[in-house]
């Protein structure tokens, strides 16, 4: 199924919410005042959602105007663009980051003068009646500070906790909340407790919740960088476009372009829509969808899409695709779709995390009751400081985050290059192949293949004649071959004619009548099951397909006429994107239907020894099946045409587009530029981001199994060592912030092309 | 110490009590409420939610959060990743669903809701 096309075509079905509809009876007399405009195909009202939602051409305006007029009041939901989305999303960041920055500057405000005091040997202990005074007195302005720069925390842990759930707002306010608690007993009733843990934590309270909203802050700093991909390809999209309407150009909004509307485009500005070109020609720099860095050249029927940059010429346009539905929008969509999806190596992190929270509050609680049990005096201040500590420094995020950051951020990467890969499951599997299936025609070669000899065997006839025959037999084949020779005769003015009884034999060749003759046009195998005798062309056709072309036996009346040699040049990146291949391990096969010798001579060229070919085309999946039966994790490339099921069985389906075309949909992956280069880049991209993930997530694993236990005062009993829960509240908040500044070094990850 | 120790393990109990071994019972319908679902300090809410088996359906987000986390709900078992504005109501649209119960999500788990199919 094509999930691309899935969504529904901004033009055809939209949704507005309703507001102030109150009543059941409401929901007739809007659908009416929409039906009756003209263009609404229909209208319906889902009462449960106030939301209705209307088929048919007509715009928002039109429809939230109708709506008004009864008295009610309307407006657009999905139909915010990407772009003012990104807008709004990053005027949210900053606002949020702004007000977490307040916030640490409040309790940091306390917390560090408190700190420096207590490094400097000031007594944080309850004797004296003024010490009370004084600590009551730091006691509530701690507590304010815990309500102004703390209180997501405490409503978030609650809120949660009545969910039945917990996550890291948990952690941060029974931890603070213990310390605050415990000091707070300390300054009101000091008797109740041996005197040397009269200690009071205060400083800590104040600084592990500045410092944690300093680690977030820099935390959606970081983590706006890693989106960079994304609103790239979302900045490629324009906000007008200058449509022709009633004999004059005008400047409208970008979604207010119809299908079949003619569009202008003047040198240097973008495409604004998809759309085929009707009038005038131009060059166009596609480099930014599909990583080819030379422009493409467009003329009257050729295809352009939005996004990609006019170049020299002026040109007019028929919009063929507009809104949702732009090749561009599309691969806004599947980026930002695979970008938010999991590899399955972030399953392990997310069963962890489920069970994280409540576990470390086990733990919390069982090395207080240890130290209460076994520990040295005051056992009651070392029980709180471990609860504490443990509860501050295990840090849920740091593992939450290890995968999506650095899938996020390995997605875009790929995107950047012309990849577009479809999830987080295709990226994790494209970074442990070891065979790739290549098929020749159109992913080793151009794909275009062009007659280059024709040796004639039977005088009888004219080069003429049999050009004319061939083409004629020819011009009802799909095969490629076919058009090679088809064009090549137009070239020489020369028109094919009609035949009869046309027959297409797979794997063999094709046989029809022509001008009273029987034609045969085909392979080796073709001319002997008709008993055509070969004689001495057998070893010219040998020395043909050596020479890496694709020889055609022509027969007329069973007589051999003719061998038309056809030959698909090599894509001139090839030999070196396959040489990348073998060099990062892979053993690299190459797939055809051709005959051996040409298929062995292709080969040769560009570097490869293992072949299978004439291979027929619903053989092709066989093949890939018989390398996993060897216990390979196998890629398969191809054209997508007829290499679907052989994509879709592979353990990483690759199309190789032409250009822009992003419906190749039987693909985990995508490469929009013709170049094999793609293919390699595809595989360097996903194993940098797979070890990206692991790191991160070793980080955050080595983290957490090391710290918490040291935090619980494991270390104690060996050396002496305690942790300081402010230490462990500045290790917390900068693990996540680890975790996302990591991802973020794979923008920095370049392919190697050379 | 005895009390101590005692009070320790019973609020250990309370915890994997409370956290997995009690299970939710009530759920939102959707065929009978008009429901906003509000992604705020920390949660959903509601978190449990049914809908019609077979059948397109849609929610409606609405988030209050600031934190980056909140800002795109995942419906990772029909490929569904929305992302929500801040403090605007975002219509998702969901395809018909077989039976069952499934989860969304932001991408790191933090928010989690149940969608009930039946």
């Amino acid at each position: 199924m094509n999930r691309l096309t899935e969504g529904t075509t901004r033009i055809k079905t939209q949704e507005l919410i309703i507001e102030g509809a109150g009543c059941a009876s409401c929901v007739g007399k809007i659908e009416i005042a929409l039906n009756n405009i003209n263009g609404v195909d229909s209208a319906e009202m889902n009462f449960a959602l106030r939301t209705v939602s209307i088929t048919g051409e007509v715009g928002a305006d039109v429809l939230i105007k109708a709506i008004e007029t009864i008295g009610y009041n309307a407006r657009s939901t999905n139909d915010t663009s990407d772009d003012e989305l990104l807008d709004e999303k990053e005027v949210a960041d900053q606002h949020y980051y702004t007000s977490l920055m307040r916030k640490m500057w409040i309790a940091l405000g306390l917390g560090v003068p408190l700190m420096i005091y207590s490094i400097l040997g000031g007594p944080m202990t309850v004797e004296t009646s003024l010490e009370r005074g004084v600590w009551l007195f730091i006691g509530i302005l701690c507590a304010a500070i815990m309500y102004f720069a703390g209180k997501h925390f405490y409503i978030g842990a609650w809120k949660s906790f009545v969910n039945h759930t917990a996550n890291m707002d948990t952690l941060i306010a029974l931890g603070t909340g213990t310390a605050w608690i415990y000091s707070m007993i300390v300054v009101f009733f000091p008797m109740a407790l041996p005197e040397m843990a009269r200690h009071v934590y205060f400083e800590a309270t104040a600084m592990i919740i500045g410092l944690i909203n300093l680690g977030l802050a820099l935390e959606v700093k970081a983590r706006g960088r890693t989106s960079e991909a994304i609103k790239r390809l979302i900045g490629l999209q324009v906000k007008t476009a200058r449509v022709v309407r009633d004999q004059k150009e005008i400047d409208i909004a970008i979604d207010q372009v119809l299908l079949n509307d003619i569009v202008r485009v003047r040198p240097g500005e973008k495409i604004p829509v998809d759309g085929i070109v009707t009038q005038g020609h131009t060059s166009i720099d596609e480099s930014m969808l599909t990583g080819e860095p030379m422009p493409v050249e467009k003329v009257e029927n050729d295809e352009i899409v939005a996004g990609t940059l006019n170049k020299s010429g002026s040109i007019l346009f028929k919009a063929t695709r507009v809104g949702k539905d732009t090749a561009l929008a599309q691969i806004i969509n599947m980026v930002k779709r695979a970008q938010n999806s999991k590899p399955p190596i972030g399953r392990l992190a997310d069963i962890i995390s489920a069970y994280f929270v409540p576990v470390i509050m086990i733990i919390s609680i069982s090395s207080a009751l240890i130290w209460l049990n076994f520990g040295p005096d005051p056992t009651v201040a070392f029980a709180v400081i471990s609860a504490t500590t443990v509860l501050i420094i295990a840090c849920p995020c740091a593992l939450g985050l290890a995968t999506p950051m650095s899938v996020m951020v390995g997605v875009g990467k790929a995107a950047e290059a012309g990849v577009l890969i479809r999830n987080g499951e295709a990226l994790q599997t494209a970074s442990k192949i070891t065979a790739m299936i290549l098929d020749k025609t159109g992913t080793i070669t151009e794909g275009a293949p062009k007659v280059t000899d024709i040796l004639i065997a039977d005088n009888t006839y004219t080069e003429k004649y049999i050009l004319t025959a061939a083409a004629s037999i020819e011009s009802g084949s799909e095969h490629p071959l076919a058009q090679a020779i088809v064009d090549s005769a137009i070239e020489q003015d020369i028109d094919p004619e009609n035949v009869s009884n046309f027959q297409a034999i797979a794997g063999h060749g094709v046989k029809a009548q022509f001008n009273g003759h029987q034609l045969l046009f085909g392979n080796q195998k073709l001319m002997l099951k008709n008993g055509v005798h070969l004689n001495g062309f057998v070893a010219k056709a040998q020395q043909l397909a050596d020479e890496a072309k694709t020889p055609m036996y022509l027969a007329i009346d069973k007589k051999l006429t003719a061998i038309i040699a056809v030959s698909d040049p090599i894509k001139k990146d090839s030999v070196e994107a396959i040489k990348r291949l073998q060099a990062s391990g892979i053993r690299v096969v190459m797939l055809t239907g051709d005959n051996g010798a040409t298929a062995y001579a292709v080969a040769k060229k560009v570097g490869i020894t293992e072949v299978f070919a004439e291979v027929l085309p619903e053989e092709k999946s066989n093949k890939v099946a018989e390398l996993q039966a060897q216990g390979e994790i196998v890629g398969m490339t191809g054209d997508g045409i007829n290499d679907a099921p052989a994509l879709a069985l592979a353990n990483v389906g690759f199309a190789i587009g032409t250009g822009t075309d992003v419906a190749i949909e039987s693909a985990d992956i995508t490469l929009m530029r013709g170049s094999l280069h793609g293919l390699a880049d595809a595989i360097a991209v996903s194993k940098a981001t797979l070890r990206n993930i692991k790191q991160n997530l070793f980080g955050a694993f080595i983290y957490n199994v090391a710290g918490v236990p040291f935090a619980a005062g494991l270390l104690y009993p060996i050396f002496g060592l305690m942790l300081n829960p402010v230490l462990a509240g500045a290790a917390m908040a900068f693990s996540s912030l680890t975790v996302v500044s990591n991802a973020n070094r794979l923008r920095l990850f370049k392919p190697q092309e050379h | 110490m005895m009390i101590i120790n005692l009070l320790g393990l019973v609020l250990i109990g309370l915890i994997i009590w409370w956290f997995w071994l009690y299970k939710p019972a009530k759920a939102v319908d959707t065929r009978s409420e008009n429901i906003t679902i509000i992604v705020n300090d920390g949660i959903y809410q509601p978190s449990r939610i049914k809908v019609e088996a077979g059948k397109k359906t849609s929610l409606q987000f609405l988030r209050k959060d600031g934190s980056p986390c909140a800002a795109t709900v995942l419906f990772p078992e029909f490929e569904i990743s929305e992302e929500l504005p801040l403090n605007t109501t975002r219509v998702v649209d969901l395809p018909s669903m077989s039976p069952g119960e499934y989860l969304f999500h932001c991408p790191m788990k933090m928010y989690s809701g149940t969608l009930i199919v039946d």
